[in-house]
């Protein structure tokens, strides 16, 4: 047992508690959290595999790294897209809910937006 | 067992534990707080794994940016939470979800000791060419010399985030300003803290930035860091985001994504590639990438941040 393959484990672990939190958590800000649990996992597990890579002197294989860099770019910019799409549509309603039955029946058609 | 594997376990239980608690705990907010943490005690294990570029961009983004985008949302959506809660699936649902999430974990464990000896690396061939980068920092030569185009594609990932973010605007408010919920004092601390840091702020955010071509460092993360700054001034009531009509913001945006792809391109006639670089030309385009890339990276992360537009600005 060394350092990366302890933090694999973690990985492995924390990838499970992401799906779990995102399958369970009626809150979808808490569904978001989640996937971003489920994403950092994968990082780390990405990670793990770039440090076993360490040669000629480096820390670790550089080209997963630079891609764990724009991974954790396109994570925030998709989260914070999905965020934006939760508060219009608590705009909308005032209500944020994924389920469909409990989701308000009168919803407010606008004709321009055909 | 040595210390420094000691330190490593302790490490892993403190964010599974840090993790476990995000996901148990009643209250979102509380639940955003722990995310935050979590992304800290996460920038830890980069440092443990050596990777400080890594490090450095988890703390900026999956901590900071991230939480604070987090909290911005939890605190508008506090009022749909007693309803929201009472949608808790049943028994039946919460352990086919454990099945499935201790599965899936059980298959990833088993892979990670599994992985193959030697591991494959690449650190060789970058190291190899790294001299005709003229850049010192390997990561930095896979971002903007080996791997460019993902690095391109990125950019545009991030401009294209803060196109879908602006479109949820009511059509009202379309070319408006987006706008932070604050409540800011004009004489309390944070409006003390919005004045005393962004001076010491800017030069660490582009000493980052510029370090970033030989040591840790680059970019993304000197970009967030100035992006954190002019989001404090304005949290903090000092400021105001300009309305999203502006031209100068437009440009500024495409500005950066335009600059890569003409240098990209123009690899084609000077050195025979797209996104090649004519030799002994390599360090000054990437610097001049960067350079182009950076107002471009700190206005689209701030604006991620801010959201959507809320209002019209003052006639």
């Amino acid at each position: 047992m060394n350092g990366p393959m302890l933090f694999g484990l973690c990985a492995a672990a924390l990838i499970g508690f992401g799906l779990y939190s995102l399958i369970v958590n009626p809150q979808p800000l808490r569904k978001i959290i989640g996937f971003n649990i489920i994403g950092s996992g994968v990082f780390l597990l990405f990670g793990t595999i770039a440090r076993r890579g360490a040669a000629v002197g480096m820390g670790g294989d550089p080209v997963p790294q630079a891609l764990l860099i724009t991974g954790i770019v396109v994570a925030f910019s998709a989260t914070a897209l999905a965020v934006s799409l939760l508060l219009r549509l608590f705009d909308e309603g005032g209500v944020v809910t994924l389920d469909n039955e409990a989701a308000p029946t009168e919803t407010t058609t606008d004709p321009s937006d055909t | 067992m040595t210390l420094a594997l000691a330190v490593d376990i302790g490490l892993a239980m403190l964010i599974l534990a840090m993790a476990g608690w995000t996901i148990a705990v009643r209250d979102t907010f509380a639940s955003v707080i722990g995310f935050v943490t979590y992304g800290l005690l996460l920038t830890l294990v980069w440092v443990r794994l050596a990777m400080p570029d890594v490090a450095l961009t988890e703390a900026a983004m999956g901590g900071g940016l991230t939480g604070a985008l987090l909290i911005g949302g939890a605190a508008r959506l506090r009022r749909t939470e007693a309803a929201v809660r009472t949608e808790r699936p049943g028994m039946l649902t919460r352990t086919l979800a454990a099945v499935l999430s201790a599965t899936v974990t059980a298959a990833l464990a088993i892979c990670v000791l599994n992985l193959p000896d030697p591991a494959p690396t690449l650190a060789p061939d970058a190291a190899a060419k790294l001299g005709s980068t003229g850049v010192g920092n390997p990561v930095t030569a896979v971002l903007l010399a080996y791997r460019s185009m993902d690095t391109l594609l990125e950019a545009i990932v991030v401009l294209l985030a803060l196109f879908g973010v602006w479109s949820l605007a009511h059509d009202r408010f379309w070319g408006g300003c987006p706008q932070l919920r604050t409540h800011a004092d004009s004489e309390g601390i944070l409006a003390y803290f919005a004045r005393i840091l962004p001076p010491i702020g800017i030069i660490v955010g582009v000493y980052i930035f510029w370090i970033g071509a030989d040591f840790p460092g680059g970019k993304f993360q000197g970009a967030t860091i100035l992006a954190a700054m002019w989001l404090l001034v304005i949290g903090a009531g000092l400021a105001y985001f300009p309305p999203i009509s502006q031209a100068w913001l437009r440009i500024l945006l495409v500005a950066g994504p335009l600059v890569f792809m003409v240098i990209g391109f123009a690899g084609i006639v000077t050195a025979g590639a797209v996104f090649a670089y004519p030799i002994g030309f390599a360090k000054p385009l990437i610097l001049a990438i960067e350079i182009a890339l950076m107002p471009t990276l700190v206005l689209a992360l701030a604006l991620l941040v801010a959201g959507a537009p809320q209002r019209m600005p003052p006639q």
